[in-house]
């Protein structure tokens, strides 16, 4: 039977790690790379590398990571945070990616998800959404790293994505993010089931019944993990622990 | 897991044009052997091993044509795995698109019916035939798998399986949206919404699995492991 992810999210911004305070023992806690390793060596389904770099050496930073990566992580990752365009995205992917992360450039050029669909295929095309509640009872799509409202609506462009070719939805509730209080179950829903693409939920996990949530009640396919993770409050095969006892079927690393 | 007493082992990855070729490549190095791509016929025939790797559409049988013939026959001599497309390439034809596999199996890749396709994600394997009803009193998905109504895939018996060794009680990593429904050398299968397909072929030292063991974490890496060790059997 089909299991249920546990993804880490991993914020590099120069090349470090922006939060990462749980492997005090990793001789550097700072590496991208040493800190993938080890969440895959506990038991992480895949990985997500976001890169916050805000450089014109963005490229080269994101190609140094994908490439590092793949040489020690053997489970499926994903690398995003401005790819902007189909060089970008080719170039993270033949660096050995396997799947890259759309947000800001697929809301502003949808096509851009079906051109890099049609060379590596919808698996390898995930989009990346931030919703937040517009107190309408619904919720827009924000761009520009959660900066700027497009009033688009957030289920509707999960619609649109699918169509242009996405193979994937990480789905954020800005609401949510941060707080540890647990996911926007209600948008989680709404967009699980307006797709037939697999959707990974994130923003707000404080604990393992957050994320039994997010499945049983949101039905999302995969959780997007960070804070809890890297401040140390839990580790991977604690979550899978007490998951399993609330019978999700997940894997055991 | 060390590579040691696998080295010098040399695996042709057959490089026909579909992705993911890095990625088996890097997997075999990390194990200790010694991948290269083989685009010509002739490399086949240096290599101890030959995998057939593949993210892509059926449609790329076609740019295996040229190589067909000879590796039908170093297929016979060496050890072989196909992974995912290469899976599928060993039968006739594909639901997916025009292409003319390696026929070595009959009958015609289909659609997957679940709900949510591509099946993407970890699932986890049955073993098909006799061997798989006794196993299925154990193992730590084993009551989850009933629960879902595994279709009847016969088979070989699975539990004998070279490849799978160690590895019933593991998932593995898929992504795919078409599936052999039934092959007389199955060794195991996995369901998506209570319809089982083949993850699995064995017949001698010619293996296959539709999930993507290179990107299975230290179980795929088992799997890899399992396949180079038949080069010195």
């Amino acid at each position: 039977m089909l299991l249920k992810r546990i993804i880490p999210c991993l914020d590099v911004k120069n090349g470090r790690v922006v939060k990462g305070k749980s492997f005090v023992s990793l001789a550097d806690a700072g590496d991208p790379v040493a800190l993938g390793r080890r969440y895959y060596e506990e038991g992480a389904d895949e990985l997500v590398f976001l890169d916050i770099t805000a450089t014109n050496e963005k490229r080269k930073t994101m190609v140094a990571l994908a490439s590092a990566v793949a040489e020690q992580v053997f489970v499926p990752f994903t690398v995003g945070g401005g790819i902007a365009s189909f060089r970008d995205a080719a170039a993270v992917l033949d660096a050995g990616a396997d799947k890259i992360a759309l947000n800001t450039a697929a809301v502003e050029n949808p096509a851009l998800i079906g051109k890099i669909a049609a060379v590596y295929g919808s698996q390898a095309v995930m989009v990346a959404i931030d919703a937040k509640r517009n107190g309408q009872g619904r919720w827009d799509v924000w761009i520009n790293a959660g900066t700027t409202n497009t009033g688009k609506d957030a289920v509707a462009w999960t619609r649109e994505a699918q169509a242009a070719g996405a193979g994937e939805i990480l789905l954020t509730s800005i609401d949510s993010d941060g707080s540890n209080a647990g996911y926007d179950l209600e948008l989680t829903k709404e967009v699980a089931e307006a797709v037939s693409i697999p959707v990974i939920a994130s923003g707000g996990a404080g604990g393992a019944s957050d994320i039994a949530d997010a499945f049983l009640k949101g039905k999302a396919d995969a959780a997007l993990l960070a804070g809890i993770l890297h401040y140390g409050k839990t580790t991977i095969p604690k979550l899978k622990r007490e998951l399993a006892k609330k019978e999700i079927p997940v894997r055991m690393a | 897991m060390t590579g040691d007493e696998t080295m010098a082992v040399r695996i042709a990855i057959v490089d026909y044009g579909a992705g993911n070729i890095g990625s088996v490549s890097r997997a075999l190095s990390y194990l200790g052997a010694e991948p290269f791509l083989a685009k010509a016929p002739g490399d086949l025939e240096k290599a101890d091993a030959i995998v057939l790797p593949g993210v892509g559409s059926f449609s790329c049988a076609e740019n295996l044509s040229g190589m067909k013939k000879e590796l039908l026959l170093q297929m016979q001599k060496k050890p072989f795995l196909g992974i995912c497309l290469g899976m599928q390439l060993l039968f006739e034809a594909s639901e997916e698109a025009e292409g003319k596999g390696l026929c070595i199996y009959p009958g015609r890749i289909g659609r997957l019916e679940c709900k949510k396709v591509p099946h993407v994600g970890w699932n986890t394997i049955e073993a098909c035939g006799a061997y798989g009803k006794r196993r299925a009193v154990s193992g730590s998905f084993a009551s989850q798998n009933a629960a879902e109504g595994y279709g009847k895939i016969a088979g070989g018996a699975g539990r004998k399986s070279r490849l799978l060794a160690g590895v019933w009680d593991e998932a593995f990593y898929f992504c795919h949206s078409y599936a052999v429904k039934e092959c007389e050398d199955a060794t195991a299968k996995t369901a998506v919404d209570g319809k089982a397909f083949v993850s699995a072929i064995e017949r001698g030292s010619m293996c296959a699995v539709q999930f993507h063991s290179e990107k299975s974490g230290r179980a795929g890496l088992q799997v890899l492991k399992n396949f180079i060790s038949m080069v010195r059997k």
